[in-house]
């Protein structure tokens, strides 16, 4: 029985397993990655310098996916790279568990968004921070949301050109003062990005999309327009950009697997967590995203208090009091950043809704309703991703409750042979 | 003015409902959640032969096996029907004279069953282990697509003037001289002389809510779905001890592995047994027993990714016997319920005879095997 077990090694895991660690027990920190830091914090696999050394207490398993969560917290792990053979399988069961696997980026499906030379915003600033490689020469950057801006960042750091940034919203901070308040610490990051972008004269314009990517068998234009509040088009706006690039962003959905398979209550979409990040499971916590989005400094400052918990330490008042005040920004950010319903408008009857089952909006509209049924018959979700790309799209075209795509029972693909082998721990 | 209420719009519910409508009488049919979501979306659509020592059930089959294919090209539909035959293999001499025994039964029962040489089996199954000690080829067992099928069934009730309600539960009937005079949903009570419990897994629960409690239990099942594959398994491929699982009323986990590609590319990997009652979470025993037993026939699929599980409760009776007929201690309450792994391949047959009895028309099989009142199903 180890002590502490903390899945996920991003801000959250790492505070987390931090303060378990410092209030004395062991802790055992796991992650699907070969180095620490999680999304926002991905180290530069070019680069061996530790910027986030391992806590005394804590021992660390790197490229180790946890595949199955079963009640009682008992977790299935395979150790090794994910596409080579031989990885190792071991069972751990958890005295306390916090859970703590971020989110993916979300992008919304448009006409052409599956062409090669669109990028998820998460994945161009992954290949930008990780391997220091540009999705392309000349990149725009569209979407919703504060993290264009670093995205636009790191592309421009790895040597490319960015035609633009584009912000579907006009977020309306003045109907937030309580909510901007609480983030005011970070601004200066902000007035840092939008120097970068000034810099190298990259336009920031609002209220405008990318509605259309076109290309033989890459991308090659799009076709951006101003919107209404809605996100609806307005017409007449319509103009066509050259770039070889696009990287699509609007907003974040939790990994919820693991919360779900452990018997974690959700609420809104995301986990239920009480002040001291417990799920409704006795014994198992949640920190970062997966209890909803909201940056870097919230996720750590979840996970220490998730850590400090799971040990069974007292958590002081002044922990708590961060975490709600980076909760409230974090709260104000969501509500200046919705998501329109508007861009339902801009899909065709064969924009791929579902990517990985090539299942176009027409045939969406067409299958038998309920979430179950909707997915036998169109297929949607139930293809290699198993709905972590356009889950959340098909629920909101389908009505669908937004969580509707997580359950996944079986975390992370897992070979059969893999299955079989004696564990050998 | 509803002559029927069916309570439940699974396979079951819909097939009763339209068997029902086609007689001319106007149904409703009333699902707390969404037609086929329940059970109907967890199985994998086999229409088997195979699986069925000879007996009532298998009685059962042959007629349902006949009117599927009649059925869905009266309500012109494809469901995604596939004739494509199975194939039992046994890898112990136990195994083999086991399934000897069990093809000889059913051949006498008008099954066709065809015993296969080693040779026959490799260019049937390129893939299949070469251990094996016998192999039967079942030429009738067919799929199709549970939920498509459901939706069909549906449609038809619909056109013909019936209602489809989804999002409503029933929670009981109303009873005037001892007999059915309505049902209550969450809503309203809608007057009707007849109501069909097909509730499926939770036909003990609504049972019990009309005054009538019947034993059907949910036995769970989980599936493995693999990514999609160039290779592919062309028919459906069981192993021998398939039988032993279905008949056995053992709570322990039992797995009986059959093999099948999807038109999807998948490999579906089933299927486990199980009596945990309602639980739903995973279990890596299940998981990894199940892995065993399809690497074992086909050795390729050791490298392949399983990327995903999934469930249902079968429902079953303690007899394990689908449960037909009306309740003799409450007259215009009917059952069709406790299918087991088998009312996707059972669901016309079950409407049929429902029908039949309902309008006291000659049975299409004999209804005794299925009565209400067998001491299995109604609890002393
Ligand atoms: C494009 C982009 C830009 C962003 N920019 C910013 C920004 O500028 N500022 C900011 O504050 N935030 C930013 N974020 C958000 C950032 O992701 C979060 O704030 C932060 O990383 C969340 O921390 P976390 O610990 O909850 O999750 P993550 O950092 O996502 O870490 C989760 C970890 O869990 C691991 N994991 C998940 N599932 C499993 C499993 N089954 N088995 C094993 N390991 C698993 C993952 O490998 C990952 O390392 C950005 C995110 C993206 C995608
Ligand atoms: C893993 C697995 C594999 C299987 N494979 C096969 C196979 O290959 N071939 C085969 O023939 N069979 C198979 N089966 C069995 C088959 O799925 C079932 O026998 C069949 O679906 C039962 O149908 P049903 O209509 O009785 O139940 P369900 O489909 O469960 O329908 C019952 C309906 O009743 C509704 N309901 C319940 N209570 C109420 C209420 N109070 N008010 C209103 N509505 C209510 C539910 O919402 C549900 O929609 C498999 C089952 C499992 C679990």
């Amino acid at each position: 029985m180890s002590s502490v077990v903390v899945v996920g090694a991003g801000p959250a895991g790492l505070a987390a397993a931090a303060a378990a660690a410092r209030a004395g027990r062991d802790v055992l920190l796991i992650d699907a990655e070969s180095r620490r830091g999680g999304q926002y914090h991905r180290q530069d696999l070019l680069d061996t310098t530790e910027r986030f050394p391992l806590p005394p207490g804590v021992e660390h398993l790197a490229e180790t996916v946890v595949w199955a969560v079963e009640p009682g917290r008992r977790l299935h792990l395979l150790t090794g790279p994910a596409d080579g053979p031989g990885r190792r399988r071991r069972t751990v069961d958890a005295a306390a568990l916090v859970i703590a696997p971020g989110a993916h980026d979300r992008v919304l499906p448009f006409p052409g968004w599956t062409l090669p030379g669109v990028y998820t915003a998460g994945a161009a600033q992954a290949m930008a921070k990780g391997q220091r490689v540009a999705v392309g020469r000349r990149v725009l950057v569209a979407g919703t949301g504060p993290f264009l801006l670093p995205v636009a960042r790191a592309v421009l750091g790895a040597g490319a050109e960015v035609a633009a940034v584009l912000e579907a919203n006009r977020p309306r901070w003045h109907t937030e003062p309580r909510g901007l308040a609480a983030g005011l610490a970070k601004a200066p990051e902000l007035l840092g990005y939008l120097r970068t972008l000034a810099k190298h004269r990259v336009p920031y314009r609002t209220r405008t999309a990318v509605i259309a990517a076109h290309g033989a068998d890459r991308l090659e234009s799009v076709t951006t327009a101003r919107l209404d509040e809605r996100w609806r088009v307005r017409p007449g706006t319509e103009r066509e950009l050259e770039v070889d690039a696009l990287c699509v962003g609007h907003g974040f959905t939790p990994r919820l697997e693991l919360a779900v398979a452990a018997g974690c209550a959700l609420s809104g979409g995301f986990v239920s967590v009480d002040p001291a990040q417990r799920t409704s499971v006795p014994g198992v916590y949640a920190a970062g995203e997966v209890t909803g989005i909201g940056g870097a400094d919230l996720a750590a400052a979840e996970g220490a208090v998730a850590g400090l918990a799971a040990a069974g330490a007292p958590v002081p008042p002044r922990l708590l009091r961060r975490v709600r005040s980076l909760r409230r920004f974090a709260a104000a950010l969501d509500r200046v950043h919705p998501v329109g319903d508007g861009w339902r408008e801009w899909l065709t009857d064969d924009t791929l809704i579902c990517r990985c089952e090539e299942v176009p909006y027409r045939a969406l509209r067409a299958a038998a309703p309920g979430a179950r049924a909707l997915r036998l018959t169109s297929r949607a979700g139930l293809g290699l991703c198993q709905g972590r790309t356009c889950g959340a799209a098909v629920a909101d075209l389908c009505g669908l409750p937004g969580d509707a795509f997580a359950r996944r029972p079986i975390a992370a693909p897992v070979r059969l042979g893999e299955l079989i082998d004696e564990e050998n721990e | 003015m509803v002559d029927v209420t069916v309570v439940g719009a699974g396979v079951i519910g819909a097939a009763c409902a339209e068997a029902l409508s086609a007689a001319g009488l106007r149904v409703l049919v009333v699902d707390r959640a969404d037609p086929a979501c329940g059970t109907t979306a967890a199985g994998e659509g086999n229409v088997l032969l195979s699986d069925k020592p000879p007996g009532p059930e298998l009685e059962l089959a042959r007629v349902s096996r006949a009117l599927w294919p009649e059925l869905l090209a009266h309500l012109g539909a494809s469901a995604e029907w596939e004739p494509k035959g199975g194939i039992v293999v046994a890898t112990t001499d136990a195994g083999a004279a086991a399934l000897a025994a069990t093809a000889s039964g059913q051949r006498e029962s008008g099954v066709d069953a065809v015993a296969l040489t080693p040779d026959q089996v490799a260019d049937m199954e390129p893939l299949l282990t070469k251990h094996i000690t016998a192999a039967m080829h079942y030429p009738e067992d067919a799929q199709l697509q549970p939920v498509l099928a459901t939706v069909a069934l549906l449609t038809a009730v619909r056109q013909r003037g019936g209602e489809v309600r989804s999002g409503e539960a029933a929670v009981g009937v109303v009873t005037k001289g001892g007999a059915v005079a309505g049902v209550r949903t969450e809503r309203e009570t809608v007057p009707c002389r007849i109501v069909v419990n097909a509730c499926g897994p939770w036909s003990a629960a609504f049972a019990r809510a009309a005054g009538a409690p019947i034993d059907v239990l949910p036995r769970r099942g989980m599936i493995l779905v693999t990514a999609p594959l160039p290779q592919s398994v062309r028919h459906k491929v069981y192993d021998a001890d398939y039988v032993g699982a279905v008949a056995s009323g053992d709570a322990d986990l039992q797995t009986s592995t059959v093999v099948e590609s999807t038109q999807a590319g998948t490999v579906l990997i089933g299927s486990s047994r199980q009596r945990v009652g309602f639980d739903d979470t995973i279990r890596v025993d299940v998981v990894t027993e199940l892995a065993r037993k399809a690497v074992a026939l086909f050795p390729f699929l050791a490298d392949v990714p399983v990327m995903r599980a999934y469930g249902g409760f079968r429902p079953y009776s303690p007899d394990h016997l689908p449960v037909i007929g009306e309740d003799p201690r409450l007259p215009g309450l009917w059952h069709a319920t406790g299918h087991e792994g088998a009312g996707i391949g059972l669901a016309p047959a079950t409407g049929r005879l429902l029908a039949d009895l309902v309008l006291s028309r000659p049975p299409s099989v004999d209804p005794r095997p299925f009565r209400v009142d067998r001491p299995a199903v109604i609890a002393a």
